[in-house]
């Protein structure tokens, strides 16, 4: 099976009835969608396919062979954020950050279709999308900042844009090596 | 929590619809997957184990035509492209799941979708009985088409949905309690349609046990005449995790003149 994922040709072997999310996380190694629930309820999984935001978690592999998919890493890079992105971390709408690769790709697609959206917009585009860290009051003032593009222009995450993938930015004392 | 890959299963995966129908068969031993978004949960778990799936996603069912006075919708049509469809089937299909879960989830699937083990599915079911809508389908002994009432009634794994024909130019209304967040399944909802000039009034209900029922003692009455405290001769609410038989029961008929105050009076 073949996909586009980020602009980039994949070959993949994952079984027909595995799951996108499984293709992409243990397969090709693109860690940004999130596996949390498993069944759909949460959120953390979403991706774009052709533009329009599904579960990876709950979509079977032989349904997308040829599609194109969008994670959140190909929305921007540590070093240039996307406007959606850059609004998520200037308005704190981020904490954990768990829930973040889902509302961002989420926000993505919203704003692609409405490009002002209404607050009832927003709350429904982001309604399958579970924080557990501290609520949705910040995640919202981020979608209306980036909808209404007021976003500082330094849009790097500082130190990130050296990590290397698939190490830690930040080691915890006495963590395993 | 890992992701588990799945092992090798016999995937099925028909490239037309005579394709679909011929690898369907009889239906034994076949586990349909429209959408997925129902059956994926399950088989990602391992708490399903079929031996034989057949994938819809490249059958071509998914076309949606006018026919004169209906609305044709193929099995594989994502609810997310049923924004337009006659009412109340539109509100219907907004109050499932959530965008993304309707840009994946097909009106098949839902209509196909057997009961939770704890409360109801097929939320789609009653709206589409209140339309009058005809399922087509094939399996054993070839191609038919019926009522989606009694499609419910029937096994519907036995059969291997085709498309749905769904009547046009008819007033609809709906009443509905569910819980406020994005993915709770409906407790109760009642769909409510008739023709423009008032007659040939339709209910059905959803939620109050494991199909949708239609609600004939309620239609007796004609939109004049039709009393929702006889919606329970049609249906004895069912008790489960979302809510008691007891509260169903009292709020069937509450929800059924709420469906017919709106079939009046549209808002």
């Amino acid at each position: 099976m073949n996909l586009t994922i980020n602009g980039a040709e994949y070959e993949l072997s994952s079984p027909p009835l595995a799951t996108l999310l499984f293709a992409l996380r243990e397969e090709v190694g693109i860690t940004g969608p999130k596996a949390g629930c498993n069944q759909g309820g949460c959120g953390a999984c979403t991706v774009l396919l052709e533009g329009e935001p599904v579960r990876a978690c709950l979509m079977p592999l032989a349904a997308v062979d040829g599609a194109s998919i969008t994670t959140v890493e190909g929305l921007g890079q540590p070093e240039r954020l996307s406007t959606v992105q850059a609004a998520f971390h200037q308005e704190y709408g981020s904490q954990c950050g768990f829930c973040t690769p889902g509302m961002i790709t989420a926000t993505h697609a919203l704003l692609e279709r409405t490009p002002s959206p209404t607050r009832s917009d927003i709350e429904e585009a982001l309604s399958g999308h579970v924080c557990r860290c501290t609520g949705y009051v910040k995640i919202i003032q981020a979608v209306e900042a980036a909808a209404r593009g007021e976003v500082a222009e330094e849009s790097a995450l500082p130190g990130l844009a050296d990590a290397q993938p698939g190490q830690p930015d930040v080691v915890i004392p006495g963590s395993p090596a | 929590m890992s992701v588990a890959a799945h092992e090798e299963q016999d995937v099925l995966l028909p490239r037309s619809r005579d394709e679909a129908i011929a690898a369907f068969g009889t239906g034994a031993g076949i586990t349909v997957l429209g959408g997925g978004t129902i059956l994926m949960p399950e088989l990602s778990a391992g708490r399903l184990k079929p031996d034989r799936v057949l994938m819809l996603a490249r059958a071509g069912l998914d076309e949606i035509r006018e026919n004169g006075t209906s609305l044709v919708i193929g099995a594989g049509v994502r609810l997310a492209d049923l924004g337009d469809a006659p009412e109340p089937l539109a509100t219907a299909v907004r109050r499932v799941g959530d965008p993304e879960i309707r840009n994946q989830a097909t009106i098949g699937g839902n209509l196909c979708a057997s009961p939770g083990p704890d409360f109801p599915r097929g939320d789609l079911q009653a709206p589409l009985i209140a339309l009058g809508a005809t399922v087509r389908s094939a399996g054993s002994g070839g191609e038919r088409s019926e009522p989606v009432e009694d499609f419910v009634t029937g096994d519907p794994s036995a059969r291997l949905v085709l498309e749905l024909e769904v009547p046009t130019g008819r007033w609809g209304a709906s009443a509905s309690v569910r819980r406020p967040h994005a993915h709770a399944y409906t407790i109760l909802a009642v769909s409510a349609s008739m023709a423009t000039d008032g007659s040939d009034l339709r209910l059905a209900v959803t939620g109050a046990g494991p199909h949708a029922a239609r609600l004939r003692s309620v239609e007796e009455g004609g939109l004049a005449g039709a009393d929702p405290e006889r919606a329970l001769n049609d249906i004895q609410p069912v008790d489960d995790a979302l809510a008691s038989a007891w509260y169903r029961q009292k709020m069937l008929p509450v929800l059924v003149a709420r469906a017919l105050s709106e079939l009046k009076e549209p808002a």
